[in-house]
């Protein structure tokens, strides 16, 4: 490593030029992406298109574009999505309910912010909260009134720079807004619970717009959780269950149940039956990390990394017969909602 | 042994070793080139890593789509690598006296790391290998940089020059994150132009590191014709009582400071501060840091180092007690974040000015390795007990008892610290030993 020294000005030259070309690399490779990828225009609603005229299965692409797609317990009707309509929406996760629906999308800038936007049956934005983390989780209450959501925060754990999450919930009806639910009284196994560790996430609502279920983890473990919106207190309903989901007929619910330690493969979709607290692992042996999304009272929606870096597909799998396995409903797509025709 | 002073980079070769330092006006003097270029590496290597750090959760989340699972693994292994990598770096550029080869890698093996990020999609291993290899990088040249400081540089001028230093460091790591979200906005997240950016910044480093750095230190740190350090000898600096003092001190004052996550915790929770702020917070206080880093490390020089690292402390003790005052809001942040800041800029380069003259020139990284490393450990410890306090007694408790300790460590600093540190004797680095 013994090179004959070269002269200050030989070295400033050499050194420029170095500048020079790693500048021209740096700027030619970021105009070039930037070519590449457009953004869809966000307001850019499609002319006419509501949810109760466009009745289906309503997704987002890997861009982000939110579709509708029409569905019938046999399927998709078409062949992915050549009947699908865009709604002109961008948003990282989108679910729709009872005649409204929520986008959040990440907010760029300085630090990490998400956009959470309520629309109304017309897809027009009713209201919009932007909130700190990255887009995670996203719920409408069956009746459409409740609206709540899931983001990664990082820098907030204590103990590293690992994520933790926040989840809010907005009432549409009142523009009450929580915007961290961290404050509900917990009670875990029968006892009042402090710590300053609690995370909440995947927050799903029951008809009556005031019990809702939820994931709370604490000190290394998950619970399910039962909360009421007017007492502001929840309590544990048992143990590793992460990302509930309600059954339309309010009678089971849907979660990812931690099966393997590590990282490798760790959840395995269950329902569990909120009558005899039973719960039956679903034909689906793949590791599922989405909140599933019911599409009628027998069968379940729920994404799974495509085979391209960084897509996502939409599956199906029965929700009490595990013999038959999941089918590939849509590829290229993530966070399914059903949306019911009539309104 | 004083260090021999090179104002010009004299090429390779044997120098005096012990050239007294000309009497100067008590003016400004001039700093080396050599350290502001190692100001300016550490600067563009900043903004290369902080550009990555800052995007890095967004990646992993929107543009990958890994769940926080898989991020709180990779996350524990990025930061348990340094400790005993920054020992071994520092020790290997003793051992071979080759600083600049040695920081060189590491500066160039996370650099490569950029590309490694790229190329890794989401395949969970191999993003935790560029992530950890990211972090050995970083543990390898951090020593090795710090010792080309403190042997390129006038004795009297090494609280100036490590201020200089950190200031352009922070600098850095200020732009970063400004220019990831320059980017992202730009192309509409294209998260690959981020990295290439990042690596064409980190390449930008290792070439101003090897065009205006020398290869090796003004006065060679070992004279002609003795035997490398040995890390027996490294671990003998044990025995050089000024050096061990102030490794004690470090230590102990680092078992009493508590992570910079938490007291940003601590804020947001006494503001109830929107998270959408949160990472605001460590920007005020690099800003402080920033500002105060050349003129305290200036008054170090002139009025002994120990007195701004113990005020540092001090600062520090601010910060805990302001967090448990009545005082509320704005004033409640901006006194926090100047307090903050202001201990950083007294604590940070000082403790290297501090202790770099006590420790043989040849084993100079390998101290300043172990410094580090005592104080890091001790502030992981901190950190891990704090935690575990607030959680069982509540955050008020745990900011009582982390002030206590706090006053407690300083006392005892107070007497530990040697307030004229004798300069390391020569002698057991003469000692031949057959290697």
């Amino acid at each position: 490593m013994s090179l004959p020294p070269l002269s200050l000005r030989a070295r400033i030259t050499a050194l420029t030029a170095a500048t020079a070309v790693l500048a021209a690399v740096a700027v030619g490779y970021t105009v070039a992406a930037a070519d590449g990828d457009g953004r869809p225009a966000a307001s850019a609603a499609a002319p006419g298109l509501t949810l109760d005229k466009a009745p289906g299965l309503y997704h987002a692409s890997r861009k982000g574009n939110v579709l509708s797609t029409p569905y019938s317990p046999s399927g998709t009707e078409t062949a992915d999505g050549a009947r699908s309509r865009k709604t002109g929406l961008s948003c990282n996760r989108f679910y729709a309910s009872g005649g409204s629906a929520v986008c959040i999308a990440n907010h760029p800038g300085l630090s990490q912010k998400t956009k959470v936007t309520v629309l109304d049956r017309e897809l027009d934005t009713r209201e919009t909260v932007v909130v700190g983390g990255i887009p995670n989780r996203a719920r409408v209450s069956p009746s459409g009134r409740m609206v709540a959501w899931t983001l990664f925060v990082s820098g907030d754990s204590y103990a590293s720079s690992s994520f933790s999450t926040r989840s809010g919930i907005l009432d549409t009806r009142t523009g009450y807004l929580v915007k961290n639910v961290e404050t509900l009284q917990l009670y875990i196994e029968g006892r009042r619970y402090h710590a300053p560790d609690v995370n909440y996430w995947g927050i799903t609502f029951a008809d009556d717009d005031n019990r809702f279920y939820a994931t709370v983890a604490t000190k290394g473990k998950t619970y399910l959780v039962e909360g009421d919106m007017r007492t502001w207190k929840a309590r544990t309903l048992r143990r590793n269950a992460e990302c509930p989901s309600l059954s339309p007929d309010g009678t089971r619910i849907a979660f990812k149940k931690r099966v393997r330690k590590g990282t490798q493969d760790p959840w395995r979709l269950h329902v569990l039956d909120l009558g005899t607290m039973r719960e039956t692992p679903l034909a689906e042996t793949r590791s599922v990390d989405d909140q599933a999304a019911w599409l009628d009272d027998s069968t379940l929606a729920y994404s799974l990394p495509g085979r391209a870096k960084g897509t996502s597909d939409i599956w199906t799998v029965p929700a009490d017969a595990p013999a038959t396995g999941p089918r590939l409903l849509l590829s290229d797509a993530s966070s399914p909602s059903m949306v019911q025709g009539g309104g | 042994m004083y260090l021999a002073v090179g104002r010009a980079r004299p090429p390779d070769g044997p120098a005096p070793t012990r050239t007294p330092s000309p009497a100067r006006p008590a003016g400004r003097r001039r700093l080396t080139g050599t350290v502001v270029a190692l100001g300016a590496v550490s600067l563009v290597t900043d903004i290369s890593s902080e550009m990555v750090t800052a995007v890095l959760p967004l990646y992993l989340v929107l543009g990958l789509g890994l769940s926080p699972l898989q991020f709180g693994f990779l996350d524990g292994l990025y930061n348990g690598v340094t400790a005993f990598v920054r020992l071994a770096g520092g020790h290997a550029a003793d051992r071979w006296q080759r600083h600049r080869l040695v920081a060189g890698s590491g500066y160039a093996l996370s650099t490569l790391c950029k590309l490694g990020l790229l190329l890794a999609g989401s395949s969970t291993p191999a993003l935790s290998a560029a992530l950890a290899a990211d972090r050995v990088g970083k543990g390898v040249r951090t020593a090795p940089r710090d010792a080309l400081i403190s042997l390129n540089c006038d004795e009297r001028d090494l609280g100036r020059a490590f201020g200089v230093h950190r200031a352009m460091d922070t600098t850095g790591a200020m732009l970063g994150p400004l220019v990831a979200f320059a980017i992202l906005w730009a192309t509409v997240d294209a998260y690959d132009a981020v990295f290439v950016v990042s690596f064409c910044f980190g390449l930008l480093g290792v070439l101003i590191l090897f065009a205006f750095v020398p290869g090796r230190a003004a006065a060679p740190a070992r004279p002609p014709g003795t035997a490398a350090a040995t890390l027996r000898q490294t671990l003998r600096l044990f025995h050089v009582p000024a050096f061990r003092r102030i490794l004690c001190t470090a230590t102990l004052l680092g078992l009493a400071g508590v992570g910079d996550g938490f007291l940003y915790l601590v804020l947001q929770k006494r503001l109830a501060l929107d998270v959408e702020f949160f990472p605001l917070l460590p920007l005020g206080s690099a800003a402080v840091y920033l500002l105060l880093a050349v003129p305290l490390g200036r008054a170090a020089d002139r009025i002994g180092r120990r007195t701004p690292y113990l005020l540092g402390h001090v600062a520090l003790l601010g910060v805990y007690l302001t967090l448990f005052s009545p005082v509320a809001g704005w004033p409640l942040t901006v006194l926090v974040l100047v307090l903050h800041g202001a201990f950083y800029a007294a604590t940070d380069g000082v403790l290297m000015a501090l202790g770099g003259p006590v420790v043989p020139a040849d084993r100079r990284a390998g101290g300043m390795a172990l410094l580090q490393t005592g104080q890091g450990v001790g502030r992981l410890l901190a950190s891990v007990g704090f935690g575990a306090v607030w959680t069982v007694w509540g955050m008020d408790t745990a900011l009582v008892l982390a002030a206590a300790a706090l006053g407690a460590a300083l006392v005892l600093a107070r007497v530990l610290l040697p307030a004229a540190p004798t300069p390391a004797d020569p002698a057991p680095v003469t000692v031949p030993e057959p290697s």
